[in-house]
């Protein structure tokens, strides 16, 4: 195995380090360490050898070392796409990402990822975009982590930018982080605020934490880029901007990816028609409701709305609703415009998971229920009458 | 089967204290994370299956025994916890750092299961990057897995609107929702033996750790300031007909001009 060298005068075929290593590579054959080709070079192997008989020739780890801040310029953004599409968070960071580009003075620049989609590229300078770094590929097609972490990383370290946001999504929550740790930079998740420092020009980035109980404040002084993921839906969408000038640069990939997972199937989910993180108007229902066959009441008002599903846990628990329509501290957390909660008391957790909405209304028979307490409006009274006769009123008023 | 399970002491409650001074928290007691008590249960099912080991492994103050305590109680079997004043104020890169020594030091194993976020820092940061630390694969969001055998696992993962059946070889690391199970209860007999088990602590000295990744150190990101939120002003109770409260709302909704 190359990378890594038994030294045979020092082994004694003790086996500890077969012991030691994580991925079964070390055999012991002979009385001597034999390392196989699926070591990956870890090197847990070598402070476990009391004979000091293993040694690695090279690390292939990133090692965080403190890099020059200089020629890291330029605020970049992921441009997520699923199916030619792209998600709505990209318009928020296009409008987000300009505002702090121009304040630095910086371009603002997008990464598209993807198969045949220079077509979003476009779409991308229309809003606002500078450059649109595109990676078209047949194994870019499906998000991976292992693909698109190593494709974004290997872009940075070529490019450099000083700011990489992405939205908070199932996406970008779970391959950033990876592409932090590789590139051993700062990563702060779920921004509901960005700013630029006026003096050290560092990025401030604000998120919640604690289920929105505390804010804080983070910034990342010596390392680049300055990463975050955001909040859908807190940020101010980008407007289109008239004849705006761009540039595409396609970029090929470096080799091809080493993808260690494979997706067998996507199965959508067929009761979930608007995706709950991203939708406008989000209508709730909970224990309230006394029966799961009224969340029916919840759906045709939603539906009315062009809104989403959402569900307290305690509804949720009971098998009312599937968990993917959770709202709350162990569920989603959404930021619509309007959030309806229906028969749901406010536990702390639920509000957890949607008290940044921009109008929260709560229906309750109960006055002093909790939720009143952050409601905007709230109409006390029993939730079976209350809803029909707000879709009826929203239909009349919005058709 | 091996299974490494990630654990995190959570304050037991969403009222925390912060250092006004570091602007790091004041721990006082607390609770195993909750999405950490689902990745604890599969973890103890698999193994009731397939035969094997489920180790838990946590970084925190010394009092976060208490919990890997409680996760043997539940049905681990052995509990490590990384503790040391070095490791304190870590960020995301530094604490997957640090837990992905430990289970190096831990030794072989088959699959890392983590819950999806800690409920204080809501990150989901530490998951995906100790995988990334050991260099191994992963899959974020699991809801369910499907296959588990030697050297194979088949997982569905839950996306926005959709899920994906993903497969990837063993070693891997998941990450899992609350959707994956229903956690059991401890059982008298395995707090018995909780209470008895010494639980081995391990500090910077134990593993094999570069000092200046770890902690306050190595972490690049810095809190420089927390606050409140500002606290949402209590709102408008309609009363009267539901009728005539619903085409109250609907007109007040509009002249927000948000429909």
């Amino acid at each position: 195995m190359e990378g890594i060298q038994v030294i045979t005068e020092k082994c004694i075929g003790c086996k500890l380090c077969v012991e030691a290593c994580p991925y079964r590579a070390v055999e012991v054959i002979n009385k001597l360490a034999v390392i196989k080709e699926n070591c990956n070079l870890c090197g847990a192997c070598v402070p476990a050898c009391k004979y000091q008989a293993i040694i690695i020739t090279a690390r292939k780890e990133a090692v965080a070392e403190k890099i020059v801040l200089e020629g890291y310029q330029g605020v970049w953004i992921f441009a997520e796409q699923r199916q030619g599409k792209l998600s709505g968070v990209v318009y928020e960071l296009l409008g987000e990402g300009k505002k702090l580009a121009r304040y630095l003075g910086e371009q603002l620049n997008a990464v598209l990822l993807g198969n045949r989609v220079r077509e979003l590229a476009s779409e991308l300078i229309a809003y606002g975009a500078d450059k649109v770094y595109l990676v078209e590929a047949p194994e870019l097609e499906q998000f991976q982590d292992d693909s698109y972490a190593q494709v974004v990383a290997n872009l940075i370290q070529r490019y450099r930018p000083s700011i990489f946001l992405s939205g908070a999504t199932s996406i970008g929550r779970s391959f950033i982080p990876k592409v932090a740790v590789i590139l051993g930079t700062g990563l702060t998740a779920d921004c509901t605020s960005l700013e630029i420092d006026s003096k050290t020009r560092l990025l401030l980035q604000t998120r919640p934490a604690f289920g929105g109980n505390i804010m804080a404040t983070i910034i990342c002084p010596q390392y680049r880029p300055q990463m975050a993921t955001v909040r859908p839906k807190v940020m101010k969408r980008a407007t289109k901007v008239e004849r705006h000038q761009g540039e595409i640069i396609p970029v090929m990939m470096d080799g091809k990816p080493n993808i260690r997972t494979r997706i067998l199937e996507v199965i959508k989910m067929v009761e979930e028609t608007i995706n709950l993180a991203e939708a406008d108007i989000v209508v709730s229902g909970g224990r309230g409701l006394g029966d799961p066959k009224n969340f029916q009441l919840v759906e045709d008002l939603a539906k009315i709305l062009g809104g989403a599903v959402g569900a307290s846990r305690a509804a949720v628990d009971a098998g009312w609703i599937s968990y993917s329509h959770q709202v709350g501290q162990t569920g989603k957390t959404v930021c619509p415009k309007i959030y309806i909660a229906c028969g749901i008391s406010g536990a702390i957790q639920h509000l957890a998971g949607m008290q940044s909405s921009e109008v929260i209304v709560a229906i309750n028979k109960d006055p002093d229920a909790p939720i009143f307490q952050i409601a905007d409006y709230g109409i006390v009274g029993d939730v079976l009458k209350v809803l029909p006769a707000l879709t009826e009123e929203f239909k009349k008023s919005l058709y | 089967m091996h299974i490494i399970v990630c654990i995190k002491q959570v304050p037991s409650t969403t009222q925390v204290k912060i250092d006004p001074v570091t602007h790091t928290l004041i721990r006082e007691g607390g609770i195993i994370n909750p999405f950490d008590t689902y990745a604890l249960e599969e973890g103890v099912r698999i193994r009731e299956r397939m035969g094997g080991k489920v180790t838990v492994i946590s970084m925190g103050p010394p009092p976060a025994v208490e919990s890997l305590r409680e996760a043997i109680s539940l049905g681990a079997d052995e509990a490590v916890l990384l503790s040391d004043p070095a490791f304190a104020g870590a960020d995301t890169l530094a604490t997957s750092y640090t837990l992905s020594r430990g289970i190096r030091k831990i030794g072989q194993f088959d699959l890392i299961i983590c819950g999806k976020q800690a409920m204080d820092g809501d990150t989901a940061q530490v998951g995906p990057g100790i995988a990334e630390h050991l260099n191994i694969p992963f899959v974020t969001w699991v809801r369910k897995i499907e296959e588990i055998r030697e050297g194979y696992i088949r997982v569905q993962r839950l996306m926005e609107d959709s899920y994906e059946v993903i497969e990837m070889s063993l070693p891997a690391l998941i990450t899992v929702v609350k959707e994956i199970n229903v956690p059991r209860l401890p059982s008298l007999k395995a707090m018995l033996r909780a209470k008895k088990m010494s639980l081995p602590i391990w500090t910077a000295n134990d593993l094999d750790v570069d000092r200046s990744r770890v902690g306050l150190n190595g972490s690049p990101t810095k809190v420089i300031q927390t606050f409140t939120p500002p606290i949402r002003g209590k709102g408008e109770i309609l009363t009267g007909p539901v009728k005539e409260s619903a085409k109250v709302l609907v007109e007040k909704l509009r002249e927000r001009k948000i429909l």
